[in-house]
């Protein structure tokens, strides 16, 4: 009899360490950088503390059962997407083949944002920082034309970082800097999961709680700043008329269901290295939660530092003014100060109107400031820089800032890798002598290869494609499927039982409605809302051209046909592979039942496989 | 202009030709130094007019400016005043202002640390000040940080491949040797029903899985 010389694991499937470390991985999964730069910009477009009536609606009914259906999926199943789907029914593995091609799809793109916030961490180190002062022109006499005409900031995010062209389909050269960001930013990747899940999971402990120490700090900071309560006051108004625009409740369900990360199979991955009896109702609650706890603390910061931004432009719009005003009438210095500004000026006016119309005073509004709001990269690399060399002490606070950004964007990672990654390893394709290290490595090279195209100059127009299109609907679709797939293909009594299995109570009342109703109702009313608006108006993209008549404003642009094809292809792909698959299943059982030696594949049970 | 009073006295130049000649001063003493900020008052202009004496002498060494040759005028509560340089040997027309210019460029920064500003604080208003380029280090800092980032990753991987190989290494002959002993017939271990203890989990031997795993089969009571 030949004996293992060690105790095998139940199934020869990795472990977490603890359960603190399962629950850490879904938490930095669901947290990311849409927590800092989405949300509050939803907030602030849609009402202020209205908008937190739409999202947490969203959350009860359409966040929390799905993830709890996730996280019981993988747990109960113990396989990756792929495996577990078709598993539920060999005709569903649609929708684990489409929730794996999402995650490449979105693990490529995201990886190269990760690229930019480490270019700009690189930076952060110097005296004065790169981007608060415009480089001379060629011959030394003045201003960089360009940085000139807009702000030094945008110069050094357009210019100096992405080297942007002004079309999507200039493709422009490959830039040396980037490459090399590139490069340490996959092996930073590999490092971490470079044996799936006992690495990632020590790593997870530093890049997921890291982020939360970084927004105290920057919390606190920011509510000693000057203008942070104007930008709070702000943020949190609420305004109830804007509950009426269906956009609203449309940008709520969108913001949870992303911000979530659900229908990635990242979430089945990890549950499904749980031991089986454990309690993933909780787990799902607790997850969502702490995910809009999140999104709502991120916000405050976030919010103070963009009051502070406002109040200090609009600070410096007066002083332009002041300036102007004693330097065209020889008052003496001080004479003007912000707080007496428009007594001067309507005094002035009266005396010599012709002289004040000469000078062409700009109209200084603190409102105007506050509502200049931006969501995503243009939030951290443009606005939140621009405050930041306005702090004392700006390294430390870029310094301080990027780190957070690159583990909230690492922990994120993690999940798509693993929605990657594990699907990959069950598959029968890969033999098993492979090491892990060498295929982690593998796939971590292929992905460094497929996103240099990111890095020519116009990666980013076209990573904004990969976000609005392989990252929104295939989403949505899957989801779709899943609920519907496991509250009718699989049938809801059987889950029910399994849940209650392995969490030892049956799921309530309300979980059975939100699984065999509203979810999958929200969901269609969502996708048809989305798309709807999609194609309503034509796709278009903002562009950096600084030849335009109206730079530094960006150049409206439509995409080109062949472009707006690969568009539909991004969201179509993924989404192709659930009802290819689903007829494939089709044709072969046809075929099959023609055969005389046709057995009927096994029903599954949750605990059939456990005992 | 007050110019045309003093100068059209002692000679006819036009009035175009002085405006040429004539520079405009800005100082924002207060904006500079704050607290610690000087009155401008009549030994300041003393100051000044030195100042551009100095300038002019030093441009040219031909130059014999005096403090006198130095007219100030205008002077605003702001401050600022218009200034002209005229040339005493020759019947007291002004110096042209593109040799006034290229003296005071030159020497900009003396006349700047006499009064304790900058450029930015002491404006001649048609003068541009070159700009001074930003300080740049030789190897850019970012490469440097990058080097020591990229570093450390790579040490950390090589660092994992080399454990996860060595471990793969151990554990091959830890199961060749067991083959070995076996073979031997030197192991200990004991031995149930075939079965080494330590690979029983002897809690499964009290507790039998299948009786007790399905309360459901059993009526209440």
């Amino acid at each position: 009899l030949s004996v293992p010389p060690e105790i095998p694991k139940e199934d020869g499937r990795p472990k977490w360490d603890n359960k603190f470390q399962y629950i850490l991985s879904c938490i930095g999964f669901a947290v990311g950088l849409g927590n800092v730069w989405r949300f509050p910009y939803l907030c602030q477009i849609h009402g202020g503390g209205a908008f937190l009536i739409p999202y947490f609606i969203a959350l009860l009914f359409e966040g929390i059962p799905l993830l709890h259906l996730e996280l019981a999926l993988g747990q109960c199943l113990r396989k990756g997407s792929i495996g577990a789907w078709n598993t539920i029914s060999p005709y569903l593995g649609g929708v684990g083949i489409g929730s794996w091609m999402v995650s490449v799809l979105v693990s490529l793109y995201y990886n190269t944002v990760l690229t930019w916030v480490m270019w700009y961490f690189t930076n952060s180190f110097q005296e004065p920082l790169p981007w608060s002062v415009c480089p001379l022109n060629e011959n030394r006499t003045g201003l960089n034309k360009e940085c000139y005409e807009s702000t030094a900031v945008n110069y050094f995010w357009y210019r100096k970082t992405l080297n942007i062209t002004p079309d999507v389909t200039e493709t422009g050269t490959l830039q040396w800097w980037l490459i090399l960001c590139l490069a340490t930013c996959w092996a930073i990747v590999y490092l971490c999961t470079i044996r799936g899940i006992e690495t990632t999971g020590k790593a997870i402990y530093v890049t997921a709680i890291f982020p939360y120490l970084v927004l105290t700090i920057f919390l606190i900071h920011g509510l000693t700043l000057p203008g942070a309560t104007d930008g709070l006051v702000y943020l949190f108004t609420p305004n109830l008329n804007t509950l009426k625009n269906p956009r609203v409740w449309l940008d709520a369900a969108t913001q949870i269901f992303f911000s979530l990360s659900l229908a990635f199979g990242g979430l089945i991955a990890f549950s499904s290295y749980n031991p089986p009896k454990n309690d993933c109702e909780k787990d799902a609650v607790t997850v969502a939660i702490v995910n809009s706890v999140t999104s709502l603390y991120a916000s405050i910061p976030v919010f103070s530092v963009l009051g502070f931004k406002a109040t200090t432009g609009y600070w410096d719009c007066l002083d332009r003014n002041i300036i102007n005003v004693i330097n065209e009438f020889d008052l003496p210095e001080e004479s003007i100060v912000r707080q007496n500004y428009t007594a001067w000026i309507s005094y002035l006016n009266s005396s010599h109107p012709e002289k004040i119309a000469g000078l062409k005073l700009k109209s200084c509004d603190l409102q105007e400031f506050l509502d200049q709001s931006v969501s995503g990269t243009g939030l951290a690399f443009i606005i939140f820089t621009q405050a930041i060399i306005l702090m004392p002490g700006s390294q430390a606070w870029a310094i301080l800032f990027f780190v957070m950004l690159f583990s909230l964007g690492l922990s994120s990672m993690f999940g798509n890798i693993e929605g990657v990654f594990t699907p990959l390893l069950e598959l029968r394709i890969i033999s098993k002598s492979i090491p892990k290290e060498l295929l982690s490595g593998i796939i971590c090279l292929i992905s460094f290869l497929i996103t240099l195209c990111f890095t020519l100059g116009s990666g980013s127009y076209w990573i904004d494609i990969f976000d609005s299109y392989a990252g929104s609907v295939p989403l949505l679709v899957i989801a779709f499927f899943e609920v519907i797939g496991v509250a009718y293909v699989y049938k809801m009594k059987r889950f029910s039982k399994d849940v209650k299995w392995m969490t030892g109570r049956k799921p309530n009342l309300y979980w059975q409605i939100t699984w065999r109703f509203i979810s999958p109702l929200l969901l269609l009313i969502v996708f048809v809302a989305f798309v709807t608006l999609q194609i309503q108006k034509p796709a278009s993209y903002a562009a950096w051209n600084p030849k335009y008549e109206g730079f530094p404003m960006k150049e409206e642009k439509v995409y080109p046909p062949w472009v707006l094809a690969i568009c539909v292809l991004l969201a179509v792909l993924p989404c192709v592979f659930v009802p290819l698959v689903a007829l494939f299943h089709l044709i072969k059982r046809m075929c099959r039942n023609k055969e005389p030696s046709f057995v009927a594949p096994e029903v599954f049970s949750c605990q059939g496989s456990n005992s | 202009m007050c110019f045309i009073n003093l100068i059209s006295l002692r000679n006819s130049s036009s009035f175009q030709q002085n405006a040429q000649n004539a520079f405009k001063v800005r100082l924002s003493i207060k904006t500079a130094l704050g607290d610690n900020a000087y009155a401008w008052d009549a030994n300041e202009e003393y100051l000044f007019k030195a100042m551009v004496a100095f300038a002019m002498r030093r441009y040219s060494s031909k130059s014999t400016t005096q403090i006198s040759d130095v007219l100030l005028c205008n002077v605003t509560d702001r401050v600022s005043f218009w200034f002209v340089v005229t040339d005493s040997s020759q019947n007291m027309t002004a110096v042209p202002g593109s040799v006034v210019e290229a003296a005071i460029r030159m020497n900009r920064n003396r006349i700047n640390s006499a009064f304790l500003l900058s450029d930015k604080t002491l404006q001649f208003l048609k003068i541009t000040s070159t700009l001074s380029p930003p300080v740049e280090p030789s190897t850019p800092v970012w490469l440097i940080v990058f080097g020591v980032v990229l570093c450390l990753i790579v040490a950390g991987i090589v660092f994992l491949v080399v454990a996860g190989i060595q471990q793969r290494k151990k554990k091959n002959k830890e199961s060749t040797e067991r083959e070995n002993l076996e073979e031997k017939g030197e192991v200990t271990v004991t031995v149930e029903n075939g079965i080494p203890c330590e690979a029983l989990d002897l809690k499964a031997g009290h507790i039998n899985g299948v009786f007790a795993a399905d309360d459901e089969r059993f009526t209440s009571l």
